[in-house]
């Protein structure tokens, strides 16, 4: 009776047994063996251990890797929402700052921010989307002026943010900035400081690249046919795109514009000496005003502030909020972008 | 009269919108002229060329700026002449305050420095005579006066008389001090020397290398061959997510968090060093290295696996010998990628580094990186001040760098892989 147990249970395993090798097979781990023999199988088994222990631990490390990274994104996360929830109510988000900064809310710089981020879309939007119209449409993919096009494109992805606020120091406030100062206004100083006109300026240039990359990509998932067919029905060239591939492309240049969104609303070092202000009683009212934004008030209230502990709740909901911010936006794009690449499979 | 109905209306007919009507002969071997198809085409061309012209505008603005620190000594006057030319200066700013305060934002530092005093004996003339503009000014503005170096932090509208004087002996001091051990712009003998910073550079770059290369580029190993779909469909995402978060939330989880567990963890003096800010880095660097060294090991051919495989090697073998290799050079320019951001990341420097410009190989002190100086000081320094165009100096070679390092990462890695992937 126990012997018929132990047997039947010795015949499940070995069944169980059975499966994984026929499994690892399959990838090519084990070459020969018999199924029938129990022995044989369990030696193998040893084998395949004694041949493995290091796939195991090379496997185990790139996985352990892996890992570390997905482990130090969620504690970070968690630790910034579990500071920042207490502070995350409707009167934090609708508030001045009051007494110095230690108290009250964020408004003028949630305020600032969208103002930043929608001059920005504004200005880099439709330029990212014809440069890449013209890198798809135009321009023959291996042409001079397209591969130095593209790596123009790249280049700027690459440049450090603080670089891009130094030219907005020296092109858009000294030189376009007086510029215009003294042209128009006989010297009187307006356009010739930071403000919110010139910040959003340098921004645009920084986000152009993630325009033009998600807009190329969705211009090249709209089929061939679809445009030779217009083509063909006597269609022009600016026709079939205005009608074809523009209304075709729109997903793609949403995809783009918020991508660029989560990118501007997040940049600290563009806008340091463009534009950004410590702290402004009354929010901006026109173009050549300077602004509070989310990242610069971070920035300064953990490391300008006087008092750093006593405002760190507010450190804490306010880089809430802008990850909340950043996060939600790169969502809806990872979704539209998935959306984009199952149409190209389709 | 025929004749001249005739001439209208071919003029006319010119004019017109030609219609096609069934009984004509369509001329299909000619395209038609398009006024809309062609101005669009050129504007859709022109714009295109938008960021070729960016990069060229940076190139060349950001230079002009950090220019004037090394023009001096090119005009050479005698002394009494360049006496009388800052004391006439100095006169009619005092005269006419008005024009000096909007010249001040006018006037390119290049202007400023025709007036400009080359040795350091009229510089000083020149601030006795300031001295006495400032009285005046002072009342009239509430400018805090440029003499005293120490102010000139505060005062953001400039004081031209003095700028114009003491910029060019001080562009020649700052020239001499460019390759000393010390940084201290903010004194009464300002010195501007570089090794500091670019040390401090390197040791933050290489830190955060060491622990986001290996990192990323295992976990890229791990979900391009080892994990299976439904895995890699978890973590590909999640590491993408990190390039998401803005620099400065990491910079703020680096300063607030990072910082004090890693000191308890290793017990060193100083709370902001180099090691924490190199970490911080090395979480922004690594999205990036993840996402270009995935591609470059999904373009590796699947022929590659399945003869390793039928060659009888095992899977982590194929995977660390085969595959890897084959995926050398697009490795190596997602480092080097990673390298340009590290190099000109300023947020996470600013906030996590502790901002001292100290020589030391010790990656447990505070350093303090190009990036974070202009990102620090910009805001504080004078308009045209040799201060101001060392800052552009910094940042135009940090442009120069960066620039570089693409464009070895562009041409001579990605011509190498291709070549290499179709076995030339």
């Amino acid at each position: 009776m126990m012997l018929q147990k132990f047997y039947n249970s010795v015949r499940s395993k070995k069944q169980n047994r059975n499966n994984t090798i026929t499994e690892l097979n399959a990838d090519g781990f084990s070459t020969t063996f018999q199924k029938n023999s129990f022995f044989e199988m369990l030696k193998l088994k040893t084998n395949r251990y004694k041949r493995d222990a290091k796939g195991f631990i090379f496997e185990g490390i790139t996985l352990a890797s892996a890992l570390i990274i997905v482990a130090i994104l969620i504690v970070m996360l968690v630790v910034i929402f579990n500071g920042g929830k207490s502070m995350f109510t409707w009167e934090f988000l609708t508030t001045f700052p009051k007494e110095g900064m230690t108290k009250g809310g964020i408004f003028p710089a949630i305020y600032g921010t969208a103002l930043l981020v929608i001059i920005m879309s504004i200005a880099a939007v439709p330029f990212g989307t014809i440069t890449a119209i013209y890198l798809t449409e135009y321009a023959r993919e291996n042409s001079f002026i397209a591969r130095s096009i593209r790596f123009a494109v790249r280049t700027l992805a690459v440049i450090p943010s603080i670089i891009y606020g130094l030219f907005g120091l020296g092109f858009f406030i000294k030189y376009v900035g007086t510029g215009m100062d003294s042209v128009f206004l006989g010297g009187h100083l307006k356009w010739g400081q930071p403000n919110i006109l010139w910040a959003s300026l340098t921004m645009a240039l920084l986000t152009l690249p993630v325009v033009i990359v998600s807009v190329e990509e969705a211009l090249k998932t709209i089929p061939r046919e679809l445009r030779e067919a217009s083509l063909a029905l006597g269609a022009t060239k600016w026709q079939t795109i205005r009608k074809v591939v523009f209304p075709g492309s729109i997903s793609g240049i949403l995809t783009g514009a918020i991508l660029a969104v989560s990118r501007g609303a997040g940049e600290v070092a563009p806008i340091l000496f463009t534009g950004a202000a410590y702290y402004l009683a009354t929010l901006p009212g026109s173009l050549s005003d300077q602004f509070m934004v989310l990242g610069y008030h971070i920035y300064i209230m953990t490391t300008q502030s006087a008092n750093v502990d006593q405002t760190l709740p507010i450190q804490f909901g306010t880089t809430m909020v802008l990850l909340l911010l950043t996060f939600s936006l790169n969502i809806v794009a990872i979704i539209l972008r998935y959306r984009i690449r199952k149409r190209r499979i389709a | 009269m025929n004749k001249i109905k005739q001439i209208i209306s071919k003029l006319t007919g010119l004019f017109r919108k030609q219609k096609a009507m069934p009984g004509d002969k369509i001329d299909i071997t000619h395209k038609r002229f398009r006024w809309s198809d062609f101005i669009a085409e050129k504007i859709i061309k022109g714009v295109a060329f938008l960021s070729i012209t960016i990069i060229i505008l940076i190139f060349f603005f950001v230079f002009r700026e950090s220019f004037p620190i090394f023009n001096f000594g090119s005009k050479d006057k005698p002394k009494t002449e360049q006496l009388t030319a800052t004391k006439n200066q100095n006169n009619t700013a005092n005269q006419n305050p008005q024009q000096e305060q909007y010249g001040v934002e006018t006037t390119a530092p290049e202007k400023q420095e025709q007036y400009g005093a080359e040795t350091s004996e009229p510089a000083k003339q020149e601030q006795y005579g300031v001295e006495t503009t400032e009285a005046s000014q002072q009342e009239q503005y509430g400018v805090e006066t440029g003499k005293d170096s120490l102010m000139m932090g505060e005062n953001k509208t400039p004081n031209e008389a003095t700028e114009s004087g003491s910029t060019n002996a001080s562009n020649k001091q700052a020239i001499k001090t460019l390759i000393t051990k010390t940084w201290q712009p903010v004194s009464d003998n300002p010195r501007y020397g570089l090794l500091p910073l670019l040390l401090g550079t390197f040791k933050i770059t290489i830190i955060s290398l060491l622990f986001a290369a290996p990192l990323a580029i295992l976990a890229a190993l791990y979900t391009s061959v080892f994990a299976n779909k439904r895995l890699k469909e978890i973590i590909k995402p999640t590491i993408e997510m990190l390039a998401g978060i803005p620099s400065v939330v990491i910079g703020f989880f680096a300063l607030m968090v990072m910082a004090s567990f890693l000191q308890n963890l290793f017990g060193y003096a100083t709370r902001l060093n180099s090691f924490v800010g190199g970490i911080a880095m090395g979480l922004a660097a690594i999205p990036i290295i993840y996402t270009i060294t995935e591609d470059a090991l999904t373009a590796v051919p699947k022929t590659y696996y399945e003869a390793s495989l039928a060659l009888g090697a095992s899977k982590w073998q194929t995977a660390f010998f085969v595959i890897l290799p084959a995926a050398t050079p697009g490795i190596f320019a997602a480092v080097l990628l990673g390298i340009g951001r590290v190099f000109g990341e300023t947020m996470i420097a600013l906030m996590a580094t502790g901002n001292a410009a100290m020589m030391g190989l010790n990656p447990f002190e505070s350093v303090r990186t190009l990036a974070a100086t202009i990102g620090a000081e910009m805001a504080e320094v004078v308009f045209g001040d040799t201060h101001y165009n060392v800052l552009f100096l910094i940042g135009s070679m940090l442009f120069i760098f960066t620039f570089i390092i693409n464009a070895i990462a562009e041409f001579w890695v990605k011509g190498k892989l291709m070549k290499k992937i179709q076995g030339k």
